[in-house]
């Protein structure tokens, strides 16, 4: 995983709650096989009005003018701003890749689905949890400014306006901070523990056998 | 100190914890299917690492598969090369048993986990998929992981994890014959939302629950994560038990005592305490039908479409716009007046042995309505197409106007042929009902299989309780 790098981003403005990940990427996305690929077709159905099919290019696909980041102000945005339970549904980690792969570093929302959470957080995108009232503020504060940005200070757990007048605190557990600003991926630290896991493999065997059988 | 079901689950899984209380739990089962284990195995060799233990691994290709024409194979080629890859690597790799396309033992991932007896109580059980929560009907710790966990399953064996909170949802009383658990799933998603059982492990207890059948716990822990919590679970009673006595990768002779003395215990001590506790009466539960685009748009049978006019919320008045607009109904319609096109018996969440034989029961001597474009009936797997074949379910089903189809996640989520088109309105037993799920502007309303069969009866969704009485 890259080390995640954001200071300060665009902020996009998707005012929906329950944004599933089908919604994110639809399922005819997922028949690829590798893991690059999948910004062209992020929020597919609401991005376009034809219906996408992998493989067909972007500059055939006819474009929803009414789609708030089809908007020419959103073009560049590192930063999605959406409502409760965002990322709700299925397990797919498309849904962080397309994501990133379009170029938002992170998402701020009042909740997540937590899979989807999760998959982020491997992926170098970076779930922000903020209360509902803040949330209301920022959604003003995008539509009403053009340009609107916001900069984000992982380190310090904060995200906040340009010049300062606003900071809001998030939470963000201490190991998946760790691995995001120092772009570890979970495997290796996990192999640190090699003998731990062999010990408890051989008593999980000896208590319970049946499932080594 | 009293532990819930969760409890213990987790602290027998614990192989190291952290400070900050981050847990490094061993993963018993791994389930493989083909759409999200690609990439995992594509990093697993980029490392030049090998799976931890073989013999965790459980593969079928589910999600791409056709479910007509097996004798032409999988014609779309982009499908084809995911099924291949699958293949592949588990050719390459191993794994304890794989359900390539075309054994007669192949089907849903979730399917044939518990038939094959490939899942057991005080088991972890993961895969890349959302619906593994499936399996805690069988008292696991059962939950969907990403294709990064996948990876790290295949690599080390463990996931690493942060304890979820408990909850407690119970349903007391008896379910009218008609009513599911199906509809008690939907029931619960309207109570709590979507996102109620967020950060939650929903433990499913009283004697409605304990009255259901394996098959209706495994259709109710399945939906958990449409409530929001990644894993559902029941404990382990005699009903358990006796299903899975006999099942082929269960143990038998003196490891199937020792294995049962040890499945008794998993249950929450009496007394133990839920974070959270949530209640629902069985007895007044109505057959359920969502008229949204998220699950926890849901109403009784007999309910008419809200009125955005109605809703204070400003958010929850959009949303309701939204999904009217997307569904393409007007406020106030009542259910049993909006007509379907097709009707989805299958998926995960309904597409047993016992949801075929409850929906042929209902079509039993009965045409589907002429309306109706069409009306299919995918089993979860080709042992339960075999069994529903020898009672002659799938006679039943086609003298009714059905057609009969192959095993696979069909169209609960389209990647294979079978879809709505745009504006189509179908009455399906799946588990979503997203915009686009079963096809992009496809209209999807989530409900039971006895349900989905009236609708497809009457052309209209309609309460099968009154259509079986006629």
């Amino acid at each position: 995983m890259e080390i995640f790098s954001l200071k300060k981003g665009l902020v996009a403005p998707l005012d929906r709650a329950n944004v599933d990940t089908d919604a994110i990427i639809p399922k005819q996305f997922l028949k690829s096989i590798k893991r690059s690929g999948f910004g062209v077709n992020l929020f597919d159905a609401w991005r376009f009005l034809d219906v996408g099919e992998p493989g067909v290019p972007i500059e055939s696909r006819k474009i929803n003018p009414n789609f708030i980041l089809n908007e020419a102000r959103y073009r560049g945005a590192q930063i999605l701003l959406s409502r409760k339970n965002f990322g709700c549904g299925s397990s797919r980690e498309h849904a962080p890749w397309a994501l990133a792969d379009y170029g938002f570093s992170a998402v701020i929302a009042p909740s997540f689905g937590e899979i989807f959470f999760n998959n982020s957080l491997k992926n170098g995108l970076l779930p922000i949890v903020l209360p509902e009232p803040d949330v209301d503020v920022l959604f003003r504060d995008v539509f009403d400014v053009p340009g609107f940005e916001l900069v984000v200070d992982l380190e310090e757990q904060r995200v906040g306006t340009v010049d300062g007048s606003r900071m809001y605190d998030f939470d963000i557990d201490p190991f998946r901070k760790h691995c995001l600003l120092n772009g570890l991926d979970d495997i290796g630290l996990t192999l640190q523990h090699v003998d731990e896991i062999k010990q408890f493999e051989m008593q999980h065997q000896l208590n319970q056998p049946w499932l080594f059988s | 100190m009293l532990k819930t079901l969760y409890d213990k689950l987790w602290d027998s899984h614990v192989v190291r914890t952290e400070e900050d209380g981050t847990g490094l739990i061993y993963i018993d089962r791994h389930l493989v299917h083909e759409v999200t284990s690609p990439q995992a195995y594509e990093g697993l060799k980029l490392a030049n690492r090998l799976p931890w233990r073989v013999d965790s691994i459980v593969a079928t290709a589910d999600h791409n598969t056709p479910t007509t024409d097996w004798d032409k194979g999988i014609e779309d080629p982009i499908s084809k090369l995911q099924v291949d890859t699958l293949d592949q690597n588990i050719k390459e790799y191993g794994s304890k048993a794989y359900f390539p396309f075309l054994d007669p033992r192949q089907g849903i991932v979730h399917v044939i986990g518990p038939e094959q007896g490939a899942t057991l109580p005080g088991m972890t059980v993961v895969c890349g998929d959302s619906h593994t929560s499936t399996h805690g009907a069988l008292a696991c710790l059962a939950h969907g992981i990403g294709t990064s966990e996948v990876e790290h399953v295949l690599a080390t064996q463990c996931l690493v994890q942060k304890k979820m909170k408990n909850m407690l949802v119970r349903v007391e009383g008896e379910l009218h014959p008609w009513v599911s658990a199906k509809d008690i799933a939907l029931a619960l998603i309207g109570k709590i939302g979507t996102a109620g059982g967020t950060g939650y492990a929903i433990e499913f207890a009283g004697s409605a629950i304990e009255a259901l059948s394996v098959e209706g716990r495994m259709t109710l822990c399945n939906m958990a994560i449409e409530a929001g919590a990644r894993a559902g679970m029941i404990a382990v009673d005699q009903t358990t038990i006796d299903y899975l006595r006999g099942r082929p990768f269960a143990p038998d002779g003196d490891l199937w005592d020792e294995a049962v003395t040890y499945w008794r215990t998993l249950t929450s001590d009496s007394g133990a305490i839920f974070d959270s506790v949530v209640t629902l009466d069985g007895v007044d539960l109505n057959p359920q039908v969502t008229w949204g685009t998220s699950p926890e748009m849901v109403l009784d049978i007999d309910g008419r479409i809200p009125d955005p006019d109605e809703e204070k919320d400003a958010s929850k008045k959009e949303s309701i716009e939204q999904a009217l607009e997307y569904m393409g109904l007007k406020p106030n319609t009542r259910l049993k007046d909006i007509k379907i096109d097709k009707v989805f018996i299958g998926s995960c969440t309904n597409s047993r042995i016992e949801d075929m034989r409850i929906a042929a029961n209902v079509v039993k001597g009965r045409r589907v309505a002429s309306n109706v474009q069409l009306a299919m009936v995918v089993p979860g797997s080709g042992l339960v197409k075999a069994q529903a074949e020898k009672e002659g379910l799938d006679k039943i089903f086609m003298a009714a106007g059905f057609e009969w189809r192959q095993p696979g996640c069909s169209m609960c989520l389209a990647m294979n042929n079978d879809r709505l088109e745009a504006g189509e309105r179908c009455a399906s037993t799946s588990n979503r009902n997203f915009e686009g799920r079963q096809g992009a502007g496809g209209r999807t309303h989530l409900l039971s299989p006895a349900m989905a069969a009236s609708a497809a009866i009457s052309g209209t969704f309609s309460d099968v309780r009154n259509l079986v009485a006629n």
